[in-house]
């Protein structure tokens, strides 16, 4: 018994050693810790949360931060989306919307599985277009259900369109700026598009699917979190690597 | 030998390898693969940088020519930190390893500065290809950082199982040829990694200017 003693005692010591900040509990698809959003929005995010994960198994859980107790949110977001482990274990599909009104912090924090379509660029778009301008008026239901509504689209998109998308985001250096250079926009998402469905008469229809398994292939690094238990909402242990993006109001 | 013979002997062996994979002989070489996965991350994350660097250095140029300097500074940067040769054995050289951290400092250092000077730019910090740019690279900043601190533990648990029991038995037996890995410095801000916040302000985190002091009207 004591040598078992000892070697429990090893183990415990050899696990690294890092500060790790404390969690509200995942209590649903929408965590309200700092209490600034209605039961109105609660309820209809939760059913848009729902239709999302039964129809492409991603998850995208909303979640309101009373402290980050010192953390950057973007230090914060991706420990926080580890220990839930949001999204399925293989897929690495999960996604958080991560408020933290008190700090004046927001924050999309990305699974290693949808970084190809919830690109670091898209992400600050969405956080600039959708939700900061109704948080710098004080209404965080809007800005949330905005966030939220921006990122269920993208992730409902299949994936050609997304990718497109995603790339338009990055490369919208023109648009509204009085064209500095090359492309519009919409040209580049036709561009894409094109090579898309090129691909897919290549390929037989798989033309995108590299896409979908380069995500993958970071695969089985979450910490296994989550599962789902008692019928109610949980992780299916989606693995984070900093994707996303930041903004403050 | 007879028959009689062999089938005991087998036993023996095969009873023997279950005990040694109880024993943890197996725990050396898995985790050594899971340091060596976690260093393949740390360089993708840092390739990755590198990668956006050209792009965002033209759009720099574009717009603030008389900044030739810096810019200079940050290509020669990313050219020193890519042609650091790495590979698996890095992470046991001690020297190379330093090597390799010194010069992706160096860089970020750099970046920092160029990002902080972007400030004096109006129409560049207001150029949305800059804004993604800078989306893309404070993202990029985010995933170093993890993937450091993700290496760093799976060296920590590495280097433990090497000097702790029982895998001390087998790392000045099995696998005498089996070094310790190296880890990266406690990151921090002082490495000089921007930080970015899109209040339309860059703050620079640098070691060579101190916070200037607090007004006292």
């Amino acid at each position: 018994m004591r040598f078992f003693a000892a070697l429990i005692a090893f183990l415990v010591l050899a696990l690294p050693a890092t500060a790790a900040p404390k969690f509200p509990t995942l209590t649903g698809r929408v965590v309200d810790d700092a209490h600034v959003l209605s039961d109105q929005t609660k309820s209809d995010l939760d059913q848009k949360l729902a239709a999302l994960e039964a129809k492409t198994s991603r998850q995208l859980v909303v979640v309101t931060i009373a402290s980050l107790q010192g953390y950057d949110i973007a230090d914060y977001g991706y420990q926080l989306g580890r220990a839930w482990g949001i999204g399925q274990a293989k897929l690495n599909n999960g996604v958080l919307l991560i408020v933290a009104p008190n700090e004046h912090r927001v924050r999309i924090e990305v699974g290693y599985g949808l970084e190809p379509i919830i690109t670091d660029a898209l992400s600050e778009v969405i956080i600039q277009q959708a939700v900061l301008p109704k948080f710098r008026s004080g209404d965080f239901n809007g800005g949330v259900e905005g966030g939220a509504d921006a990122l269920i689209q993208q992730l409902s998109l299949d994936p050609s369109q997304a990718e497109a998308k995603a790339a338009a985001a990055a490369q919208q250096a023109q648009g509204d700026q009085g064209a500095t250079s090359g492309a519009s926009p919409l040209s580049i998402l036709l561009i894409i598009l094109f090579i898309a469905i090129a691909l897919g008469r290549v390929f037989g229809g798989f033309g995108f699917l590299p896409f979908l398994f380069m995500g993958g292939l970071g695969g089985g690094r979450g910490t296994g979190g989550g599962g789902f238990g008692g019928g109610g909402f949980g992780g299916g242990g989606g693995g984070f690597g900093g994707g996303g993006a930041s903004g403050s109001w | 030998m007879k028959m009689s013979g062999i089938l005991p002997k087998f036993l023996v062996v095969l009873g023997l390898s279950l005990a040694l994979a109880g024993c943890g002989v197996n725990a050396i070489p898995t985790k050594d693969e899971a340091v060596k996965a976690r260093w393949g991350d740390v360089q993708a994350a840092y390739q990755r940088r590198s990668d956006l660097i050209p792009n965002l250095v033209s759009t720099v140029q574009a717009f603030a020519t008389q900044e030739k300097t810096v810019l200079t500074q940050v290509t020669e940067a990313r050219a020193q930190a890519t042609h650091v040769s790495v590979d698996a054995s890095t992470i046991t050289d001690p020297q190379a390893f330093q090597k390799f951290q010194n010069a992706q400092n160096q860089l970020s250092g750099v970046l920092g500065h160029l990002l902080s000077i972007t400030e004096n730019y109006p129409d560049l910090k207001s150029n949305q290809n800059f804004l993604a740019l800078q989306a893309q690279l404070e993202g990029t900043e985010n995933r170093i950082e993890i993937a450091r601190r993700d290496y760093n533990g799976a060296v920590q648990d590495y280097n433990t199982e090497l000097r702790t029991f029982p895998g001390v038995i087998w790392a000045s037996t099995v696998y005498k040829s089996q070094k310790p890995a190296q880890e990266f410095a406690a990151s921090n801000a002082a490495q000089g990694a921007p930080a970015v916040n899109f209040n339309g302000q860059t703050q620079p985190n640098t070691t060579t200017e101190p916070p200037p002091p607090p007004v006292n009207p």
